[in-house]
Parts: C-alpha cells; structure tokens; sequence
C-alpha cells in the first residue's frame, strides 16, 4: 500500500513542476509590471499545437521543440509589449483587463479557425513507457515533461539573479520610479519581461503536448489552474509557483486516491481557500516582487 | 387603424392560417411534382464529439448513396452541426423544419435529442432517433420521436447478459471486477444500471470497488492505481473514447494485467480513434455494444461499398444505425406517397424491416416509439480491429481470456 501511495505522490511531484511552468509565465509579467495576463491559458495552448505540429509535421520530440518554441513565442511576446501593451501600462485595471480577455478571444478564434475544434493527441509507443526508480513506476513522458520544466525554472532563476537585465527586471519589479530614476530603460525591461512571459506559457504548452490532447478550449482551465498555483505560492514569486504547482499536484493525487476521483479538483480549490485565509498574499508572496 | 391598408382581425387571422399551413401544403405540391423530400440531420460533426458525429455522417452519406431510392422520390438531406452543444439541437431543428424538412434524424447525444424532440414534437415533423440513449426520449408520451437504438436500460441489460456468457465463452470464471465510469449523465446511468441488473441476472462475479472520475479528467494514473490496488479479475470500464485511451495507457505503464478488461456498454473501445492510439495495447479489450451483423449479406456489402467511399475509415455501429435510419427514412417515404410530415410519421408507425445490418430483430416501433428488437453483441480488439466474440450465432472470432500481459505483447 505505501508503495501505491509512493507512486502517487511522485506522478503529483511531476505533474506539479509542470504545473508551475504554466503559472510561472503569469507570475513573473505580474510581479514586474503589476498586469494580469488573462490570455495566458490562450498562449500555453499557442505552445500546445507547436509541438503538437511539431511532432506531426517533422517528428520533433516536445521536448526538442520546447527551445524553439520559447525562442519564437519570447520575440512574440516582446514585439506585443512594445508595440502594444507598453502602452496599456499606466491605464486602469478594467482597461488593461479587456485588453487581455480581447488577446484571449482572437487567439481562441484563430486556434479554431485554423486547427478546427477537434482535439489533437500525440501519440506513439512512448506514451506507454515508465522508469523505474528505487521500485516507483514513473510516467515517463511526465517525466520528461517536468524535467524540461524544471530546468528551464532553474535557468530562469539563474537569469534573474546574475544577467544584467534579470538584475534590472528585479528592480524595475522592487521599484519601478527607482528604477527609472537610476536609468533602467523601463519599455525595454517590460517588453523583455513580456517575452518571458509568453516562452514560459509557450514551453509549458510545449511540455504538455503529450499528457493532454490539445484543443482551443483548453486555454480557460490553464488560465484557471495558472491563477490557483501562483495564488496559492504568492504573486510574482517564482518559487513560490513552484512549490505552489508542487502542492496543488500532489493534494489532487493523495484527494484521488484517498477519497474520490472525482472530488479531485475540488482539493485544489480548498487548498486556494486555506492559504488565502491563512496567507492572503500566498506561501512566498511577501511583497509581491520577483524573488 | 385607420388608412387604405388597414389589417382587419379576419385578414389577420387568414394570413396567420395561411402561414401555418403553407409548409404542409407545400410539401404535399411538392409530392404531386416529384420534387425531393428534404431530410434534415442534425448531428454533432464538430467539438468534443465530433470524432461520432462525423462517423454517423458518414453512415448517412452511405444511406443516401445506397438506399435513398428506395423512396421512390428523390430525397435533399440537410446537415446541421449542433457543435457538440445540447442546446443546439433545438436550434437545428427549429432553423431545419423552417427549411421545409419533413423528417429529421439525429442527434447522437442525448441532450441534444431531447432538445430537439421537443421542437419536433411542437411543430409535429417525426424525429427518427439515429443514436441516443436516455431513457426518458420514449418515455414522455412524445408522438413524433421514433428511436432504433437501446434505451440505456436495455444497452446495460443487454451488455450485462453478455457479460453472463463470457464464462460460457471460455469456460473461466472471474471472481471480482472493478466498475470504474466516467461520472457524467452517461456513466453514471451505465453504472447505475450495471449494479442494478448484476444481482438480478444472477452474475457471479462480486464488483468489490466502484471508481467515477471527472468526464474533463486529463490524467487518470490515480484512477488507474486504485483500480490496480482491489487486485480484481475484471476491469469493467465505462467511458468515452479519450478515457478509454488514457485508461489502457496507465495500465500499460502500471503494468496493471487484470484477467480482462470489459465495457459494459460504452462507447471508444471501438473506435479507430482508440485502436490507432493504443495499438497492441489496445487488443483483447472487450466491449458490449449493439452491433452490426458481420455474417450478414447486407452488411457485408453495405461495408464494401463504405470502404470504397472512406477509405480508412471503419464501418462501427455509429455508421450502422446512422445508415439504418436513411433505410428506415426511405422505407416510410415511400409507403406514406407523400412528404406530409404526418403521413410519413404515420408510415413510421407501421415499420417493419426484417432485412436490416444492425444484429437484432426486425425493426419495428412500438407505441413509444422504440425498436424493442435491437441486440447486443460482445466485441474484442483483436489485431487492431473489433471482431464479434458473442452471441455464437453472429460470432467471427474465438476470445481470447485471459488477456496476455502487456509485458508480453
């Protein structure tokens, strides 16, 4: 029986990080420039039928596909910043908030006008193989999966704390008039930030090409699930979408198992109510910058 | 109202009369000078359902190329696409029967049927039901609804009865099983119905756990690892295609190997959509469904011609009822000698083919409106492709029970 337990906690570990990739593209454009992206469900979806195509059209791995997606969607999302919500910046939250939900619907109509409304799976003999670990049977497209996310959280990190504009996003995300006063090009640092933004969504989609058949309507759920595991970790921190992900995948599992399949998700919703009402800026959420 | 164009209560009253009745005055001119008949489908050919909607089209694309003369007059279908949306399904056949359709067939889901039966019913044109399981769809008195496919109750009775025969089959007897379905209206009634009709059809076998999961589920390892952990003979699954593949997966990475793994009455096991994904894997997965007769001459051919019209498409029960329901059109068209919606509901009533694809009796209606002779068959993938295992008089293959282990495939 433990091993049951063992197996179910490791699938949560790994479905969490994957979860955390997809929150952390909202966490990050939220902690530097205070904006709620309501069109990250739509971008994660945007990676989803990249390596989808991928695979389809010249048998890329999603994993192989993942560098070239985020390359691609970060000068995306950097050319969007600059040319459009740069703009947005200083308006009222409402402003800004039909600015996202307008990004939404065109990329949901563009997916359906140009993919249809079918869902799409990949599959092939891979899907059906595990690693065996220390007597854990572990998935091992799942693995790959929170693998690739996990480093590419990790070399977010690194980005952030030692290259010259992660040092600038977290100032500009510690203290925006500061930043500007000492001389941080601010429209660059948010197009940039943006750009992140967007890979991140985008090589998460990448990632979960595999685990789930991608269609246009799947970008609310990813929206929605990115919103409980950066609430519960604490906006703007990306550990905390971390260990945010972390949490949320391993409560569905042990919920599952314990209790109902189907009251998993309701797990996660009750995870969000207990850390807003015992944390209300979530686990690592102290200030709500970029830590 | 004073003026030169004034609308008096007699004027009124006359254009409204007259605006009711034009369809059916229409439709019998239309008769009198042999002008087609118009059928409208409303099917679900795009969203979640598309993947049996589109099938079912094409069993009516396979109708109209095969058994539309059989009318006698010539027949326009007119397709709707109700998106997948129940709510649809009202909609389609209000816009359908504005179009002058005499009959309408449809809807593949329930939800969608029931919608639409109502504006059928309303506006007195016959629905014939080509796929659609609730209960309640001839259970409500409605007077245009006719339906050749099983209630849920009879797919379940008829889908446990095989069940009872498996042991029969092979002469093994499992012991326990595990029911795991999909918790919407769908599986939870297949469920409802499997634990209701177990003890009363004296089937030996104890289902000593009971698994629902979220119809929107992405991942079912949890699901699967806690079917695993009863240690059961049976895996009784109740799904729809994507489940179905993502149920063979995890057991497949589980190294999960129960005696067999049998549908009770579901959907996706089927389905080319399942075999393509899940290849080897997917073989020796048993399901109980209503089925075409493959030592039937009819199907026989009716399943050549399909293969030259679709190529790699395959020829399952959704293109078979949806083809019975373009026989069943034109087989009361002609008996009615008019595209009077009444005169062909009428003619319905009266049906009765003995020469039909779908295993079974002959399809008739009763005073509900319900064929009470379709059959159930026990189908098992065997080398990607679903093959009749039982009932012994319509069977092609021998079963294969107990399943080999995945590790040896």
């Amino acid at each position: 029986m433990s091993e049951l337990y063992l197996n179910v906690i490791a699938g949560g570990i790994l479905n969490g990080i994957v979860y955390a990739l997809i929150a952390i593209g909202l966490s990050i454009i939220f902690g530097v420039m205070r904006l709620v992206n309501f069109a990250h469900g739509e971008m994660v979806v945007i990676g989803m039928y990249a390596g989808y195509w991928g695979h389809e059209l010249v048998g890329l791995s999603p994993l192989a596909s993942m560098p070239i997606v985020a390359i691609v969607m970060f000068g995306v999302g950097y050319l969007l910043q600059k040319s459009v919500v740069n703009s947005f910046a200083d308006r009222p939250q409402h402003v800004q908030f039909i600015l996202f939900i307008s990004f939404a619907l065109v990329i949901t109509g563009l997916h359906v006008m140009l993919f249809g409304p079918d869902p799409r799976g990949i599959f092939s003999l891979a899907s059906f193989e595990t690693y065996t670990v220390a007597g854990l049977r572990l998935d091992a497209t799942r693995v790959q999966a929170a693998g690739g996310a996990l480093a590419l959280i990790v070399l977010l990190l690194v980005f952030l704390q030692l290259s010259t504009i992660g040092r600038q996003i977290r100032a500009a995300a510690d203290n925006r008039i500061g930043a500007q006063v000492v001389g941080i090009p601010i429209a660059h640092v948010f197009a940039v930030t943006a750009g992140i933004g967007m890979a991140c969504a985008g090589a998460a989609g990448s990632l979960v090409a595999p685990l789930f058949d991608t269609n246009p309507f799947l970008a609310a759920e990813f929206t929605l699930l990115a919103f409980i595991v950066v609430i519960v970790g604490g906006l703007g921190s990306l550990v905390g979408a971390l260990v945010g992900g972390v949490l949320i995948g391993v409560v569905e599992g042990l919920a599952a198992l314990m209790l109902s399949p189907s009251m998993k998700s309701m797990f996660s919703y009750a995870l969000l109510v207990v850390v807003l009402l015992a944390r209300p800026a979530g686990l690592f959420g102290a200030s709500g910058a970029t830590k | 109202m004073t003026g030169k164009y004034r609308l008096s209560r007699r004027t009124f009253l006359a254009l409204g009369t007259a605006a009711l009745t034009a369809p059916m005055v229409m439709n019998r001119s239309a008769w009198a000078q042999g002008e087609a008949v118009k059928i409208g489908i409303i099917l679900p050919t795009s969203g979640p359902l598309a993947v049996p909607g589109q099938a079912s089209r094409r069993g009516i694309e396979l109708g109209e190329k095969l058994l539309a003369e059989a009318a006698g007059r010539p027949l326009e279908f007119i397709y709707t696409d109700t998106e997948s949306k129940a709510e649809n399904g009202r909609l389609a056949a209000e816009r359908l029967i504005q179009d002058g359709c005499s009959l309408l067939i449809g809807a593949w889901d329930s939800g969608t049927t029931i919608s639409a039966a109502q504006v059928a019913e309303q506006q007195q044109v016959p629905l014939l039901v080509n796929i659609a399981s609730a209960p309640q769809l001839t259970e409500q008195g409605y007077t245009q609804i006719f339906r050749n496919f099983t209630p849920a109750t009879t797919l379940v009775y008829n889908a446990v009865a095989r069940i009872k025969d498996l042991s029969e089959l092979t002469g093994i007897q499992p012991k326990t099983a595990v029911l795991m379905h999909v918790n919407d209206t769908f599986g939870q009634g297949v469920a409802g119905g499997v634990n209701a009709l177990w003890d009363r059809l004296g089937i030996d076998i104890d289902i000593v756990e009971e698994i629902s999961y979220d119809l929107r589920a992405r991942d079912l390892s949890v699901e699967v690892a806690k079917a695993k952990s009863a240690n059961a003979d049976l895996l009784m699954p109740v799904t729809r295609v994507n489940d179905a593949i993502l149920i063979v997966r995890e057991m497949v990475k589980q190294d999960f190997n129960p005696m067999g793994i049998i549908g009770p009455g579901s959907p996706g096991p089927y389905e080319k959509a399942f075999t393509d994904a899940t290849g080897k894997f997917g073989d020796q997965y048993i399901t109980c469904v209503p089925w075409y007769d493959p030592t039937n001459e009819s199907t026989q051919s009716a399943i050549s011609e399909f293969q030259g019209m679709f190529p790699g498409e395959r020829f399952e029960l959704n293109v078979g009822f949806s083809y019975e329901a373009i026989q069943i059109a034109a087989d009361a068209i002609s008996r009615a000698e008019s595209g009077d919606p009444q005169a062909i509901r009428a003619a319905l009533a009266g049906t009765n083919l003995t020469d039909h694809i779908m295993f079974g009796g002959p399809i008739e209606f009763d005073e509900k409106g319900q064929n009470p002779n379709i059959g159930g068959a026990m189908l098992q993938n065997q080398d990607s492709e679903p093959l009749v295992i039982g009932p012994k008089e319509i069977a092609v293959a021998e079963p294969i029970f107990p399943m080999t282990p995945f590790s040896d495939r």
